[in-house]
Order: C-alpha cells, then sequence, then structure tokens
C-alpha cells in the first residue's frame, strides 16, 4: 500500500489475488463473527455488545466514517490521494450548521456538500493542475480548513440566538424511520436473551428501529458508488485514471477531466460526510470530525478501496465508537473480542505460510486476551484510540491483501505520461 | 520524393503527412517531414534512436500538435487536437511500451474511451461478444475476461491490437512492435499484418530493424535527424544502402578484436536460485564463470529472470540458494554497498530508474553509487572538490556533451546520459562490469562509443556480464554466450559460429531437442 | 547547490514572495466582503510590531516553530512524510517533564537535570517515531497513515497519563491538571530583553545548532546525499547501494528526536510543567514552515519567524475587532500558494536549462528526451 513517497517495503510481487467471494461466503463469515460476539456477550455479560441502541449508536457514528471513507474512494481511484478529507469534513460540519439552523437540516446538508466541493476542487487545482505532491496538499488543506471555519463561525454564529464563537445554534435532526411491526418482534425476542437468537434480533432491531433518513442516504450513496465505478463507462474512465493515466489517455480519455471531477466528488462526500456528522449531533462545533477524515481515510484502506469493504470498515469503527459510548463494561469486553480477531488472523497468516506475521498477531492477540481477563475496566481515556490501533493492527499484519490502484499518489502531466 | 501513386482513379493516400515541423524548447524534434501512405499497404518509417520517428507518430495520433504542416486523412486535411480526434477519422496506434492497465480485465482495457452503453451503464454482453468476434476474425486468441497482470508479452501486444481493431481503425500505426518480440513471434505477428492488409487496412510500421522493414513493408520511408531523407520501394534498396541512408553513413558494427580472456576467475556463480516474492522461481539454479578479460552474453526474451539475475548479483534482490563469488570471495549475502566496493560496476537496464539522479547536477551523480570512495568522499565527508573534478575528467573522456557539470542530468539526451553513466562505472578500476542492455535507447555515436570503452576495458582484463536485447550487439560483443529461459540458462553457444535465428530459437524454447 | 547567481536567487525567492502577497489578497478580500477594514488589520498589526513584547513572543514561538520544522524537513528531504511530529513532541513533552519534575531530580547538577530531560525528551519521540519506521520497513505500511493514526493515538495516551492517579497533579486553585512542577535547578534561564517582561527562551541556542548541525549533515556528508538520493530516487539509490531501510530507520528516528526537542524551549523556559494547555498543533505548524522554507536551513528560520510573528500579531487584531481566525487563513493560504508557486518555478528552471543546453549544444532531441 502505497500513498506516493517511498515504496520500500513493499514487498513487489503482485498480492495474490483472492477469488471473488461468493454472497454465500459473506452472510457464513459474518454469522460467525455474530457467533462469537455472542459468546463474548455471554462470557461477559456485556449486553451492551448486541443491543439494538448500541447497533443505533454504530450506525450513527459509522455513517460520517463512510462518507469520508466514500470520499477517499473516489479520490484515490483516480490516482489522486487525499488527506485533505479532515480539512473538507470541517467544511462540511460548518456548512450544515450555517444552513442547517437557518433552514433545517437537509440545507445544511445540501450547504455542506457545497463546501467540501469547494475543498474539494481546491485540492484537485493543487494536484491535477499544478501537479503539486498530494501530500503537501492535502496537509495544506487540512491547516486552512479549520481556520477558515473558525473565522466564518466567529463572523455567522457569536452573534446568532444559541449560537457561540464556536459553535452554531442547535440543528434540527433529519427524521427517522422504523419498520413497523418488525421492530417490537425483534424487541420482544432480544428481551430473552437467548443465546444468539437475542443477540440476532437486537442487532436486526437496531438496524430497522429510528434509522435516520441520513444513513439510508448513505446506504444508497454506498451502492450507487458501487455501480457507477465498476459498471460503467463513466467509472470505468475514471478508474482507469488511477490504474493507467498513460492508456487511458492514448485511448482518448480527458483525464484531467475525470481526475478533476473524481477529487471533486471527493470533496462533495467528505462535504456530506461532515454535514451528517453536524445534524446528526445537534450543532456544529469547532473541532467537532475529531480525526474521522482519517478514520475514514483508514476505513477505505482496510475495505481495500472496495465500496462493500470500506462499508464493513466504517461499520467496525462506528462499532468501536459507539462502544466507548456505552461504558467501560462493554469497552472491557472489546478486548477479548481484539484478542480472538487477532488470533483469527494468526491462523489465516499462519495457513498461508506467513509464520512470523502469525507468531506477532498471535502474541498481541494473546496480550489483549490477558488484558481481558487480568483486569476489570478499561481507562476512559483510553478507549478511543481504538479505531486507530486497529488501523494499525490490520495494516500492519494483513496489508499483504491490499490491492490499491496503482497509479494513486503518482503526479500526472497531460502528454508526459507516455 | 514519395512515390507516385498509381495512375488513374486510385484512391487518395490513406495518409499524407506534408512539410511537418515541430519544436521543444531549444529543440527541433521535427522539421519539413514530407510522407505519403498509399491505402491498403504496410510503410515503414525507419530512422535510428533520437531521429524523430516517435514524435512524429505522436503527431499523427493527435498526442502532439504540429506547429507547422498538414496532415491528410484519405485525402481530406484534418487537424487533431487529442487521440480521440485521430481514433474518430480511423486511426489507431500501438504502442512500443504497452498502454494496458494491470489491474483491468482485458474487456476494460479493450473498451475504454469507446464502450458500448445499456442506458448509462455500460454493456457488459455486447463489449465481450464483439471483441471474441474480431479475436476469431484475426486468430487473435484473446479472451475478453481475464486480468491483464495474467498475460505474457506476446498476449499483450494482441490485446493492443484487437484495442485499435475494436475501434474500427483502418489505419494502424505500429510503433517498434518488434522490440520485446523473438524471431518466431515476430513471424506471427508479421502473419497477423499480412492478414489485415488483405483486409485492405493500412499499416505504418516503425522501426530500425532493417531487415524486418525488407520483409514485409510495401514502401519506405527513411527519416534522419528529425527530417524525411529518402522514400524507397524495398525491391530497389539493400540492407546496407537503408543503413546508409538512415544514418548518413556507415553503421558500426559491434565486434570484438582478438580474444582477451584469461585463466583468472572474476565472477563464479553457482546454484544461484532467486524467488520472487510470491514464492514463484524466477531464477533457477543458475551457474556460470567469467574470468578476466572475458564477455558473457546473456541472451533471452524479456522477463525470463535477466532482470532477477542482475539485481541478485548486485545484491538488491536476496537469493534463496546458491553461491556468488567474486575474486575468490564469498558475496552471496553481502550488500550492494559492499559488492560495489569491492569492484563490479553497474550499468542498469533503466538508467531513469536506476543510474541517475535526474533532478541532481551530474557532479552529484557522479557520486552516486560510488559514494563511499575516493574521490567522492572522506571519511563520512563529502569531497564535493574532488567529486567535481572527477566529473570534469569523465565528461571529457567519454565525451559527454554537456555545457558544465552543474546541470542537471535530466537536461542532457539519452546517449550523454549513459556515457555519464559508463564513464562514472568504469572508474575506480572495477574487476566486474554488470551491463544490462547498455546501448539501449542512444544513438549510434554513442552506441559506438559505449562499445569500444567496453573493448578497452575488456582488454585491461575487466570481465563483463552483457545482457542485451539486440542479438546483433550480443554476437559481436561476446567471447561466451548463454540463452536464459524461464530462469534457467538452457544452452551456450559459440558467438563465432551462431546466427541469430539459431539464438532466437534457443530463447524460445524451440531449440532444446538439439 | 547550485551556483548563486542574481537569476537563481531572484527565482528562489519568486515563490515564497509570490504566495505572501497572493495570500495577502485573499485575506484583504476576504476582510473587505466580511465587512472588516484591511487598512484598520496592517495598521494593528504593524503597531504590534513595534511592541517589544510581540518581538520577544514571535522569537519565542519561531524558536518552537523551527524545531518542528527541522523534524519534519529531516524526513521531507527523502520523501518520507513524518505527519507524526505532533504526536512525538507531545508524548515526549509530557513524559520528560514528568520526569523533569520529579522529586529525586533536585539532587542532580542543574546542567545534569537539563540534559537529562533533553535526552529523555529526544529517546521518547525517537521511539514513538521508530513504530512508524519499523511498520514501514517490516510491512510497508504508508507512514503517512501509520503516523496520523498514532498522532490520534499519542493524544489519548498523554490524556490517560496525565491524570493525578499517574503521572500528574492538579494545580492548587485551578481545575488545571499538569506534571509536577519543574524547580529552579531545572530550568533554562532565558535572556532578558528590554521593553519585555517576557525573556527569550534560553533554549534558541538549542534551535540554532540543530539549525547548523541539519545544514552540514545534509549539504556536507555522505550521510545527507543518500537521504537526498533516496528522496529523489529510491530505485537508483537502491542500486546505488544504499539501504532504504536502514536510512528510513535513521532518518524517522531522527526526526523523531528533534521531533522530541520542540517542546523543550516551552517546559523548560516558560511554563515548567506539562498541563492540559501546553500548546498543541506545533507539529502541523512544523510542515507548514518546513514547505515554507523549502526544508532550507535558512529558509525555514525565515518562515518560522513569519509564522511565529503572524501568530502573536493575531492578538492584537482582537484588540482591534478583527477575527483573528484571519491570520489562520493567512497561514493557510501562503501554504497551498506557496506549494503551487515551487512547482510552477521548479517546472520553469527545468525548461530553462534544457533550453540552454539545447542551445549550447546545438542539436535535436526527442520527445522523450525532453519530457524526461
Amino acid at each position: 500500500m502505497t500513498v506516493g513517497g517511498l515504496s520500500v517495503g513493499i514487498e513487489t510481487a503482485p498480492a495474490r489475488r483472492g477469488k471473488r467471494l461468493s454472497p454465500m461466503v459473506y452472510l457464513l463469515v459474518a454469522v460467525g463473527a455474530l457467533l462469537v460476539l455472542s459468546a463474548v456477550r455471554a462470557l461477559s455479560g456485556a449486553t451492551d455488545l448486541t443491543s439494538a441502541g448500541t447497533v443505533q449508536a454504530a450506525l450513527t457514528a459509522a455513517v460520517p466514517l463512510a462518507m469520508a471513507a466514500l470520499a477517499g474512494l473516489w479520490a484515490e481511484r483516480a490516482g489522486v490521494v487525499n488527506i485533505g478529507l479532515e480539512g473538507m469534513m470541517v467544511l462540511g460540519t460548518f456548512g450544515a450548521g450555517y444552513a442547517g439552523y437557518q433552514w433545517g437540516p437537509w440545507a445544511g446538508v445540501v450547504f455542506g456538500l457545497f463546501l467540501g466541493i469547494i475543498g474539494g476542487l481546491l485540492h484537485a487545482v493543487a494536484t491535477v493542475t499544478f501537479g503539486v505532491d498530494h501530500i503537501i496538499s492535502g496537509v495544506a488543506i487540512n491547516l486552512l480548513a479549520p481556520g477558515a471555519a473558525l473565522f466564518l463561525s466567529k463572523l455567522y454564529f457569536a452573534d446568532a440566538p444559541g449560537g457561540g464563537q464556536k459553535q452554531s445554534p442547535r440543528i434540527e435532526d433529519a427524521a427517522k424511520v422504523t419498520l413497523p411491526g418488525f421492530s417490537d418482534l425483534m424487541g420482544t425476542i432480544e428481551g430473552k436473551r437467548w443465546f444468539f437468537v437475542s443477540d440476532l434480533a437486537g442487532v436486526l432491531r437496531g438496524l430497522t428501529t429510528e434509522i435516520s433518513l441520513l444513513t439510508l442516504l448513505a446506504v444508497v450513496l454506498i451502492v450507487a458508488t458501487g455501480w457507477v465505478l465498476w459498471r460503467t463507462p463513466f467509472g470505468l474512465r475514471l478508474r482507469s485514471c488511477g490504474e493507467s493515466p498513460s492508456a487511458a489517455e492514448s485511448l482518448g480519455v480527458n483525464v484531467l477531466k475525470y481526475k478533476y471531477l473524481a477529487v471533486t466528488a471527493s470533496g462533495a462526500f467528505a462535504g456530506l460526510g461532515g454535514a451528517f456528522l453536524a445534524v446528526s449531533s445537534g450543532q456544529y462545533r469547532d473541532g467537532q470530525t475529531g480525526g474521522r477524515g482519517f478514520i475514514g481515510l483508514a476505513a477505505m484502506i482496510f475495505g481495500n478501496w472496495r465500496p462493500g469493504g470500506l462499508a464493513t470498515g466504517a461499520g467496525l469503527f462506528g462499532y468501536t465508537d459507539a462502544m466507548a459510548l456505552r461504558g467501560s463494561n462493554a469497552v472491557h469486553a472489546l478486548l477479548l473480542l481484539l484478542g480472538i480477531a487477532l488470533v483469527v488472523v494468526a491462523v489465516i497468516q499462519y495457513r498461508s505460510g506467513h509464520n512470523v506475521l502469525s507468531g506477532v498477531a498471535a502474541a498481541i492477540g494473546v496480550l489483549f486476551g490477558w488484558w481481558y481477563f487480568a483486569s476489570s475496566e478499561v481507562p476512559p481515556e483510553l478507549v478511543g484510540a481504538a479505531p486507530y490501533v486497529v488501523t494499525l493492527l490490520v495494516l500492519g499484519l494483513a496489508s499483504q491483501r491490499l490491492r490499491p490502484p496503482k497509479f494513486v499518489g503518482e503526479p500526472y502531466r497531460k502528454g508526459h505520461a507516455v | 520524393m514519395s512515390p507516385e501513386p498509381p495512375a488513374g482513379g486510385a484512391p487518395a493516400p490513406a495518409v499524407q503527412l506534408s512539410a511537418i515541423t515541430k519544436r521543444f524548447p531549444g529543440v527541433v524534434a521535427n522539421s519539413d517531414v514530407n510522407i505519403t501512405v498509399r491505402a491498403g499497404t504496410v510503410h515503414a518509417l525507419v530512422g535510428e534512436n533520437g531521429a524523430g520517428k516517435s514524435t512524429l507518430m505522436k503527431i499523427l495520433y493527435g498526442m502532439q500538435q504540429p506547429d507547422e504542416g498538414t496532415i491528410a486523412i484519405d485525402g481530406a486535411p484534418v487537424a487533431f487536437s487529442s487521440p480521440a480526434d485521430a481514433i474518430r477519422a480511423g486511426i489507431g496506434m500501438v504502442h512500443q511500451h504497452f498502454m494496458l492497465a494491470d489491474n483491468l480485465t482485458v474487456l476494460e482495457n479493450v473498451v475504454l474511451g469507446s464502450e458500448p452503453r445499456k442506458g448509462v451503464g455500460l454493456d457488459f454482453a455486447a463489449a465481450r461478444a464483439k471483441i471474441t468476434e474480431i479475436s476469431t476474425a484475426y486468430g487473435l486468441g484473446v479472451d475478453p475476461d481475464r486480468l491483464v497482470d495474467d498475460l505474457g508479452v506476446g498476449e499483450r501486444q494482441r490485446v493492443e491490437i484487437l484495442k485499435v481493431l475494436y475501434r474500427g481503425a483502418r489505419t494502424l500505426i505500429l510503433d517498434e512492435p518488434t522490440a520485446v518480440l523473438v524471431p518466431q513471434e515476430v513471424d506471427e505477428l508479421f502473419g497477423n499484418l499480412r492478414d489485415l492488409k488483405a483486409e485492405g487496412l493500412t499499416i505504418l510500421f516503425i522501426s530500425h530493424k532493417l531487415d524486418e522493414v525488407l520483409s514485409v513493408a510495401d514502401d519506405i520511408t527513411v527519416i534522419r535527424r528529425g527530417t524525411t531523407v529518402a522514400s524507397v520501394s524495398p525491391e530497389g534498396v539493400t540492407a546496407r544502402k537503408l543503413a546508409e541512408l538512415m544514418v548518413g553513413s556507415a553503421l558500426p558494427v559491434p565486434e570484438l578484436r582478438e580474444s582477451t580472456v584469461t585463466d583468472a576467475t572474476v565472477l563464479s556463480v553457482e546454484g544461484l536460485t532467486v524467488l520472487s516474492a510470491d514464492g514463484r522461481t524466477v531464477l533457477d539454479n543458475v551457474s556460470f564463470t567469467i574470468h578476466a578479460g572475458e564477455v558473457l552474453g546473456i541472451a533471452g526474451v524479456e522477463g525470463n529472470g535477466q532482470a532477477e539475475l542482475v539485481e541478485a548479483l548486485m545484491g538488491i534482490r536476496s537469493c534463496s540458494a546458491g553461491r556468488i563469488t567474486l575474486s575468490g570471495q564469498d558475496i552471496t549475502r553481502a550488500t550492494t554497498r559492499h559488492r560495489r566496493e569491492a569492484g563490479i560496476g553497474y550499468i542498469p537496464e533503466d538508467r531513469h530508474r536506476q543510474g541517475l539522479l535526474l533532478e541532481a547536477p551530474l557532479w552529484e551523480n557522479r557520486i552516486l553509487g560510488h559514494q563511499t570512495s575516493a574521490p567522492n568522499v572522506r571519511g563520512p565527508l563529502l569531497d564535493r572538490k574532488g567529486a567535481k573534478r572527477d566529473t570534469e575528467r569523465i565528461v571529457d573522456e567519454y565525451d559527454v556533451r554537456t555545457p558544465g557539470i552543474g546541470v542537471n542530468a535530466s537536461a542532457l539526451s539519452g546517449g550523454n546520459q549513459q556515457k555519464l553513466i559508463v564513464g562514472r562505472e568504469m572508474s575506480g578500476s572495477p574487476v566486474l562490469l554488470i551491463a544490462s542492455h547498455p546501448t539501449r535507447g542512444v544513438d549510434v555515436g554513442a552506441q559506438a562509443a559505449i562499445w569500444e570503452h567496453i573493448r578497452r576495458a575488456r582488454a585491461e582484463q575487466l570481465a563483463v556480464l552483457l545482457i542485451s536485447a539486440d542479438l546483433d550487439e550480443l554476437i559481436g560483443m561476446s567471447d561466451t554466450l548463454s540463452v536464459i529461459l524461464r530462469g534457467r540458462l538452457v544452452a551456450d553457444h559459440d558467438p563465432a559460429a551462431v546466427t541469430p535465428e539459431q539464438l532466437g530459437s534457443a530463447m524460445t524454447g524451440a531449440g532444446r531437442e538439439d | 547547490m547550485r551556483n548563486l547567481t542574481p537569476r537563481s536567487v531572484l527565482l528562489g525567492l519568486a515563490a515564497p514572495l509570490g504566495a505572501l502577497v497572493f495570500a495577502a489578497l485573499v485575506c484583504g478580500i476576504i476582510l473587505a466582503a466580511t465587512g472588516n477594514s484591511p487598512i484598520d488589520t496592517v495598521d494593528a498589526m504593524a503597531t504590534a510590531a513595534q511592541r517589544p513584547r510581540t518581538l520577544v513572543n514571535s522569537v519565542n514561538s519561531a524558536t518552537v516553530y523551527y524545531l518542528a520544522a527541522v523534524a519534519v524537513a529531516i524526513g521531507f528531504r527523502m520523501k518520507l512524510f513524518n505527519i507524526g511530529v505532533d504526536g512525538q513532541y507531545r508524548l515526549a513533552a509530557m513524559l520528560s517533564a514528568a520526569l523533569a519534575g520529579a522529586a529525586f531530580m533536585d539532587n542532580l547538577p542543574s546542567f545534569l537535570r537539563i540534559a537529562l530531560t533533553i535526552a529523555v525528551a529526544m529517546l521518547v519521540g525517537a521511539g514513538w517515531a521508530g513504530l512508524a519506521a519499523l511498520l514501514k520497513v517490516t510491512r510497508g505500511v504508508s507512514e503517512v497513515i501509520s503516523t496520523i493514526m498514532l498522532n490520534a493515538i499519542a493524544t489519548y495516551l498523554v490524556s490517560y497519563l496525565l491524570n493525578p492517579a499517574r503521572l500528574a497533579e492538579t494545580t492548587a486553585g485551578s481545575n488545571n491538571i499538569g506534571t509536577a512542577k519543574i524547580t529552579e535547578g531545572g530550568q533554562v534561564p532565558g535572556f532578558e530583553v528590554s521593553g519585555s517582561t517576557t525573556k527569550v527562551f534560553g533554549l534558541i541556542l538549542l534551535a540554532a545548532i540543530v539549525g547548523v548541525v541539519y545544514w552540514f549533515v545534509l549539504s556536507r556528508t555522505k550521510f545527507g546525499f543518500e537521504l537526498k538520493a533516496t528522496g529523489l530516487s529510491e530505485s537508483a539509490a537502491v542500486a546505488s547501494g544504499v539501504s532504504v531501510k536502514k536510512m528510513v530507520v535513521i532518518s524517522m528516528l531522527l526526526s523523531g528526536a528533534v521531533a522530541g526537542l520542540v517542546g523543550m524551549p516551552q517546559l523548560l523556559g516558560a511554563s515548567y510543567t506539562y498541563s492540559l494547555d501546553f500548546p498543541p498543533g506545533l507539529g502541523f505548524v512544523g510542515i507548514a514552515v518546513a514547505l515554507l522554507g523549502r526544508n532550507n536551513p535558512v529558509g525555514m528560520a525565515v518562515a518560522a519567524l513569519l509564522w511565529g510573528f503572524l501568530d502573536n500579531a493575531a492578538n492584537a487584531l482582537d484588540i482591534s475587532g478583527v477575527p483573528r481566525e484571519i491570520v489562520l487563513i493567512m497561514q493557510g493560504v501562503i501554504v497551498l500558494s506557496v506549494v503551487v508557486a515551487y512547482e510552477l518555478v521548479r517546472r520553469y528552471r527545468v525548461r530553462a536549462e534544457q533550453q540552454a543546453v539545447g542551445k549550447a549544444l546545438g542539436r535535436t532531441k526527442t520527445l522523450e528526451e525532453v519530457s524526461a
């Protein structure tokens, strides 16, 4: 995995392409994961692990991450690294705050998206037109955007009713929907505390109760992205700019145009992520994004530059986020889950012949297990670090399975790619 | 200058370039170029490296715009501002360096830019059907659903041709199509070209391999120093005459004089085996010896382990088994630094990737690879004066054409860059020179100079490992020849007796029965 | 390393000056558009510039920014993006503050105490950066991603350690918590400046030394050459015998060690404790300053002073009613426009040089060579 820079340490051989797994396999993996979860739940007594409330909170937390990850996907598929996601999200939160408190949540979403587009255009101008290093441009945007947002919030929110220098007035939340009947039924089953069955019911209830329209929109966007990028001529051209800009150019594809479109779309998604964050937490606050742009990037890498994968990643990180909110009993159980996951990784790596890696994974896994059994709680200050630690573990222990676009991070100049 | 079109109702020329001129900052790439390509023929454009063939083709394909002159397709004047325009006018190009995205499928690569649609989506079924149809019609044997990453060189070239046909091209430009092929594959390609011609297609064929040109072309245009100097028909010309037209004088011939081979073993390789990162064997039990004053040539189709062999010898890639001994010292596990200090000089295959810091001045490039030895360093400190003085010496002795040693390496021509590298690698009295395609992409002047430097060093007891795709160079410059196939050394030949055809069979494995 | 002709000096200055002018223009427009007077803003900043206190504070800020910039630049020189200077300095400052404030340190001679504090800070910084280096060389994990993750982890780690139950104590009479105060023997005295009650950090000397060493190592030693070579072409460096893995580890450790120094001037010269209000975000300022100064030891010093002045002049803006965040916007625009400007100048240089070579030799060149 590379984002420009040095390629040292990256194995030169192409990653072995696993065959595309069938939906059946995914289902089995999901059922297996839920089984483990149920077991840990039963063992630890942390009912929050699979409660509907947790799943709901996880979804809410996951949506901005998924949008940030989608933003990363759009840019990187066209060959542009975008670590300016964080800054573009900040613009999105401000935009949502500004329009949201005046004209309602959907106006906020639109305005957040619009400001994100401006951030994306800035990145496109720097990287595509002027060939600036993608990382550097991203860092610059991350410096600029929060300053601009703070400047504007002072200007527009300080005197607004209920606002302040660093926060907007309240934004009304988007409407929420529940699957009638089904949700209650699941609630009844969840209450029975049956092994696995109640857990499943809890998860299903979480997925069907009080779901924000924003969440539904996010799901639509993820699916739509997959379709657009992989099933349309537009998507093929866009991806070809990330895989081989010279080939694209030689076939008359306007690489600059597609890179611009991709990075602009990336800004739009990041702005959307920021807007979702602000709307779902009821207002814009300075520093609200708290590194979510980076976690989104991590989710995209975790998901191997694919929509389904990044959704899984965002869900996972959203889940840890939700756990952190649920108090330390659930978090404590998370230690054991992490330990088990690492042991699974160890087994997989051992079977594909990576003995050292397997050993390291197993050792860290055992360490987490030991931590679980030797303590009764996790210090609350450390809980927030979970997504970051998990990302490092994924990158460190499973990165050989990743397959990023071939020309991501490379500068491109028209007529010079040949 | 151009051949007269056949009289009476003959079709307009498929392509006519008139008085094309193209300038770049500080240089003129093409001036007053005139070419007429008759429809339904194979037209060859010949010229040495750097003569301006590629620029001309980029102009014809819309990737560059001419400063002066006109292009006419089927008699109608056109102006291309991008390849898309050229494609629309029925021109297709098969690039020398394949323009394929490895992570995409054959289908995706082929349809890119002119996709069949169903609504807003891509019509995969229609694309698959059309590709299969073309593939069958021309006997290309391409499977649309394979990943390009999994294809070999010949297959990739056929995908490139298919890409062009898919777009309905009537005129195909092939830029040095045989550079990466072995003789047998070249024959296959020429068979394909004749089929295409029979279908009424026009082919513009760029090459500097004169025997190939004479065997396949109907007309030949010669380009030298950016301008067209002659248009001839293959019947009325010999290879020697063509060569003289190409370079303006006789071509240099690679050859060694009397043998200087001694008994002193410099490099001995035993059972060298190298695995790729995913566990495939890319070099399999390779053994050979090079003596002082001997040039060992390695022939082979690219991608059969040559790059891995060189990198293993340089310590850039680690080997899983075997022993490498340099002047009696075991260097199997030594670092690249150590090997260089022990006296290995290295002319890499790709000078821009491995041989130079393009954005650093020449004198800093002098230090590169020799940053632990005089005159470049004193202890841990750089000796800037010493390095600069020695760079002046190399520029002088090796005839590197440059206004000074402070200019960046990127400003020099390929030939001068290569001469600088040769000069650098020959300094510090090396005992072994690993020369990988030492004259690739350089002009004939530099080519002759580099051969002469290798000959001279050989006379001074240097051992040389020569890897090249140019069979004439290999046969002419080697004392001993080995053929590499799928990571194994499969045959040894006496360069004095072997012909390029025999080498070619050995390179493809066809000659293994003998 | 180019010869210093007037033309090359001018070209070198064109980018940063152009970026400054552009940024000033953009900010002027923004101010005017939001109903603030650009003239008043300039006036307020100019007035501030005449106050010795502002200048002393600017120099002090610049000292810190310079250290951060050098830390970043070490990696940048070889295209290694240490985005993690931020986490490295915070963790280092926190742990070394805890050590320096510990009671047993009171018995040590002053020099040893200070040296020990600084050494620990460097070790911690290097260690935290070393994690990213380890992931990079063993697993090929992009240092950009890993250092971003490590920054976040450092934040949580510091807040975990900065707890009365662990390494911190509550400050009497406030709700701030911090490490035990470093007693006088462990402090570094500052330099008095007439007209200002604040002193210039004594550790400004440390920043100067770091700058000189940085310059010498990079332009005069084998190591510096190899660092640069790796940055220009990793594959060529490998073929030349450079062990890029070793270089990654060394430069990441060096970068982390210098990052560890970033918190020292403030810790040992002003606050004497690591508390909740210890300045955050210096690592990112370091990136900005390194970009503006082009990794050049002198350029970064000028950039650091500019940044320091802008930050401290921002205080004066609040008094005159202009939102101080305009300075943040200005800084952001400077960084973004300066990287664009440097790229434009670089392209111009390449073209000009090729033209000059072409003219000097009077020969034709193929497109491949021109675009290479």
